[in-house]
């Protein structure tokens, strides 16, 4: 390289050390970053929570008055926000880097360093969004930020600048890592690993990137505009000067939409890839599941406006968009079918993880069904605006990507730590948030019928709501008990450290075929794939002739094969494999292949706090925008070094 | 010479599942990633397109001559793109290291007209406060010309990149500071002289103006002279792909702006007062 020639002077030394704070703020490591991720977002789960609590105490009796109704305002506003930017986008999050590499064979992402600043940039983002608090000025016009009641002219405060200036630093996160994915899963992919034989989750996983990387740019051009018309006083959103708040509307769903199926999708790979675990059966219908993925996240292009059918678009826009709306239920029709289908003659252990999935079907098509009564136009117009949307979105989001991704936790918590969650407390946490949810959210339905509307901060005494609304608030709490037992989850297990061993589940793909916790370079040998399920085709030979047949798996389109001959050849790869999964249990460095501690001639990119450096700018250069002009002077500065040292920094020292 | 230059046109297959390289992959997904960003902004400026409630209007403002020039400058900037990845490839590093510069060097005076065009818009009284088309304008091509300066930086960085030994970086900041300094002094020329793109000739007459410009101008040629022949012959087609890289980007800016010019300037240069809202008077020029 001719960059060799061009250096930059380290102001820090490079970090080199394993343990302590420099080896968490400089590592590259794909599953520290996922743990930094998984931590990070539970934290402000927790804190939506409590948001969520004090609004349901407040609702609990009408004319309550324990909180302002200004404070509701900011209350719902940053429950959403979070909830959906810091909880279940960076919970997916945690899971693609946990799972993607060791899934497709790979020992890391792409691009580690990219990945290391997507973490810090989301840190930083979510910080600069909670910060709002402290200073008394959350945001509190709505996750949607409908304008032009953001603008300045109707909301002078601060707030609704803090929420467009952290969803615009919190969208480079999201940018970078989607980025980051599709080339991971598109080009580091083990040998014979080819993309009808990935994963569900990692199908999912590319499929959210491909809609991450194109939706989230129009979510920031909304931004941008909310921002320089707050900040600039450009005419946007002003309607003195004939700004348009319809326009917003559609900005700001043409990315919303998407962003569901962004929610959701991962919870579904989540769930395609514990149902065949413990239904010991292969996924029902592979390529139907994929498939389906991909028309969802197409179609979920085409109806936006189903949010927006009580705006008065006319009824030719209203009957193409609740047509759409209503056909994206065929295919996520297909995947519950599947879903059923694998676990359909099944012999079914009813492990936690599977407890959450099944939970997870269940729930997520109630809420699916909810989904389709709205999708009717002339229906949503008595729905809009009232608790009945509030029910169903908490059933498609909380029933399912929240149940979704604790069946995750639970499923890969001995992968990423070594030691399994007790099941007694699992089973525990399951019904409790089982129950919880549903007394908090399926009296929503009545009350949204009976005409409660959205976000207001209480109600009179005599509309019969009041049943209702204690039963909501009841099941409330026993949500915050059911995250309770899991915490106590957590540190009750721990301290037992249960030892998992490589395979705890009699697992199917290939995460499952290295130790636990996995070493920093994941794969002493990259694993030659033959088969989808690879790794439980390997455990089972005898099954190879069942379920695939000779020509392929069973139910693959004509002509979906890929490296078919890779099957024939590479025999001896065939038998490292194969010792992998025999003596997986205490593998490591005694595993047969010659390996120390430090994976024997694997060279991984060593560390770097460039990317933190980065973030930093780049999260300052934002804030300094609406507080002192000097703070971008010092956000550019790091922008700069961040950039410049990145850029010049060799992989390895 | 010839054999290298074929070798040098293999493209090599990466180790990777597909054989694409990885961030060149990147590069491409990042660009999609992009046009969903500047095409919510074109989106924006149609919607709003004739919807203004008070001038100045399109067509009291937009000067079709002068963007076209300056469209020719990014347009022809690409070519030098083109010209610049080929010498690399070809091992021909100066000839390589002028073209980038070249580059370089077109995009900044179309962001120089860029600058022109804003002072001059905003002297016949539109600023990005002023109504839709000013809003939409201003910080659709804001961001744009925001693309075209971070290309330039990139651009020269890879022209650092190729410049290893102390006297082409010598070289390298002549030609590029003495380039800075007519573009500087033309402009602050333009500005003190009036509003017409001929007051580029007629109006460096201050001193301080001048003296920047003969200084430019010596930087530019002296810069180059030294360019022209240092590190000639080094080995320098290890850096393609990262010009590569920076050239994918610098392609898909110049043709954001072919959509911008087609849609901003040419579409929009007859739009003139909306039904209902207020007519404007221009300010006189002098």
């Amino acid at each position: 390289m001719t960059t060799g020639a061009l250096t930059i002077p380290r102001i820090v030394p490079r970090p080199k050390s394993d343990t302590g704070i420099w080896s968490w703020i400089g590592t590259v490591d794909h599953k520290r970053i996922g743990t930094l991720y998984f931590f990070t977002s539970i934290f402000w789960f927790m804190i939506g929570g409590v948001e969520a609590l004090i609004m349901r105490l407040q609702l609990s009796a009408p004319e309550s008055d324990l909180v302002s109704p200004e404070v509701f305002n900011q209350l719902f506003t940053m429950h959403g926000t979070l909830m959906v930017f810091l909880v279940v986008m960076p919970l997916s999050a945690a899971f693609f880097n946990w799972l993607v590499p060791l899934q497709i064979g790979a020992r890391d992402v792409a691009f580690p360093r990219l990945n290391a600043f997507s973490y810090w940039v989301f840190l930083f983002g979510s910080l600069l969004l909670n910060v709002s608090w402290l200073v008394g000025d959350a945001p509190n016009g709505g996750w949607f930020g409908y304008a032009p009641n953001s603008e300045t002219l109707y909301n002078p405060s601060n707030g609704m600048t803090f929420w467009v200036l952290s969803l615009g630093v919190l969208g480079v996160a999201s940018i970078a890592a989607g980025l980051n994915f599709i080339v991971t899963i598109i080009n580091l992919r083990a040998p014979g690993m080819s993309m009808f034989r990935l994963p569900v989750f990692t199908w999912m996983t590319m499929i959210t990137s491909v809609l991450i990387v194109l939706a989230l740019p129009v979510l920031a051009v909304a931004g941008i505009q909310l921002q320089t018309d707050r900040l600039f006083g450009t005419t946007f959103y002003d309607p003195v000067h004939g700004g348009d708040p319809v326009l917003w509307q559609h900005m700001f769903w043409l990315f919303g939409h998407p962003e569901v199926y962004i929610l959701i999708l991962p919870a579904m790979g989540i769930v395609s890839d514990i149902l065949p675990v413990f239904s010991r059966k292969p996924l029902f219908g592979y390529p139907f599941v994929v498939f389906a993925g991909i028309v969802i996240a197409f179609m979920g292009w085409f109806v936006w406006s189903h949010h927006m059918f009580t705006v008065g678009l006319g009824p030719a826009a209203n009957s193409a968009f609740a047509v759409s709306t209503m056909a994206i239920a065929i295919p996520t029709g297909v995947k519950v079918l599947n879903w059923l289908g694998t676990t359909w003659g099944g012999s079914l252990r009813l492990d936690t993880p599977m407890l959450f999935a099944l939970g997870f079907i269940a729930m997520f098509t109630i809420g699916g069904l909810s989904g389709v009564m709205h999708a009717s136009a002339p229906s949503d117009a008595q729905q809009q605006d009232t608790y009945f949307v509030v029910a169903h979105f908490h059933y498609v989001l909380f029933g399912g990507a929240i149940l979704a991704i604790f069946g995750g936790i639970y499923m890969w918590w001995p992968k990423m730590f070594g030691w399994k969650l007790s099941e007694g407390w699992g089973k525990i946490n399951f019904w409790l948030m089982l129950i919880g949810f549903n007394l908090t959210f399926f009296p929503m339905h009545w009350l949204g019928m009976d005409g409660m509307p959205r976000r207001v901060y209480t109600y009179p005494a005599d509309q019969g709501w009041d049943g209702s609304n204690m039963a909501a608030t009841v099941g409330a709490f026993l949500i915050a008990a059911s995250v309770l037992v899991w915490v106590i989850n957590v540190i009750i297990s721990w301290r037992k450290n249960d030892r998992a061993g490589g395979d705890p589940w009699d697992g199917r793909t290939l995460e499952w075929s290295i130790p636990s916790p996995p070493p920093h370079y994941n794969f002493a040998e990259i694993p030659t794939v033959h088969h989808r399920d690879d790794f439980w085709f390997k455990k089972h030979p005898e099954l190879v002739e069942e379920y695939e047949g000779h020509h392929g798996p069973r139910g693959a389109p004509e002509g979906a094969q890929f490296d078919d001959d890779i099957d024939e050849d590479e025999a001896e790869d065939d038998d490292l494999y194969a010792r992998h999964d025999a003596d997986d249990e205490d593998h490591g460095e005694s595993g047969g292949h010659g390996d120390d501690d430090h994976g024997h001639g694997i060279h991984l990119p060593d560390m770097s706090y460039y990317p933190m450096i980065l973030a930093a700018g780049i999260t300052l250069a934002m804030a300094g925008m609406f507080t002192e002009y000097w703070v971008i002077g010092i956000g550019g500065g790091l922008i700069a070094w961040g950039l410049l040292g990145w850029s010049f920094e060799p992989v390895n020292d | 010479m010839t054999e290298a230059t074929h070798v040098a046109h293999e493209e090599p297959l990466e180790d990777t599942s597909t054989g694409l390289n990885n961030r060149k992959l990147l590069m491409w997904t990042f660009l999609g990633s992009d046009v969903m960003f500047f095409g919510a902004f074109i989106a924006t400026f149609l919607v709003y397109r004739n919807r203004s409630l008070e001038g100045p209007y399109p067509n009291q403002i937009l000067d079709i001559p002068v963007t076209s020039v300056s469209t020719f400058v990014l347009l022809m900037s690409s070519l030098a793109m083109v010209l610049a990845l080929d010498g690399i490839r070809r091992n021909m590093k100066t000839v390589g290291r002028f073209w980038i510069l070249a580059t370089a060097a077109l995009g900044s005076v179309f962001l120089g007209f860029q600058v022109f065009e804003f002072n001059e818009f905003a002297h016949l009284g539109l600023t990005p406060q002023t109504n839709l088309f000013g809003t939409t304008f201003f910080i659709l091509t804001g961001l744009h010309g925001t693309h075209v300066t971070l290309g330039v930086i990139w651009l020269l960085f890879m022209a650092l990149v190729f410049s290893p030994t102390p006297l082409e970086r010598w070289g390298l900041v002549m030609a590029v500071a003495g380039f800075y300094a007519v573009m500087i002094s033309t402009l602050s020329g333009i500005f003190t002289g009036g509003h017409s793109s001929l007051a580029v000739i007629t109006t460096l007459v201050g001193w301080p103006a001048m003296i920047l410009l003969l200084l430019g101008i010596v930087g530019i040629f002296g810069g180059l002279r030294i360019l022209s022949t240092a590190g000639k012959g080094d080995k320098s087609s290890d850096g393609a792909l990262d010009l590569e890289l920076a050239g994918l980007y610098w392609h898909f800016v110049d043709i954001v702006w072919i959509v911008i010019f087609t849609v901003v300037y040419l579409i929009s240069a007859n739009d003139g007062t909306p039904p209902g809202s207020v007519p404007f008077d221009l300010p006189v020029r002098h």
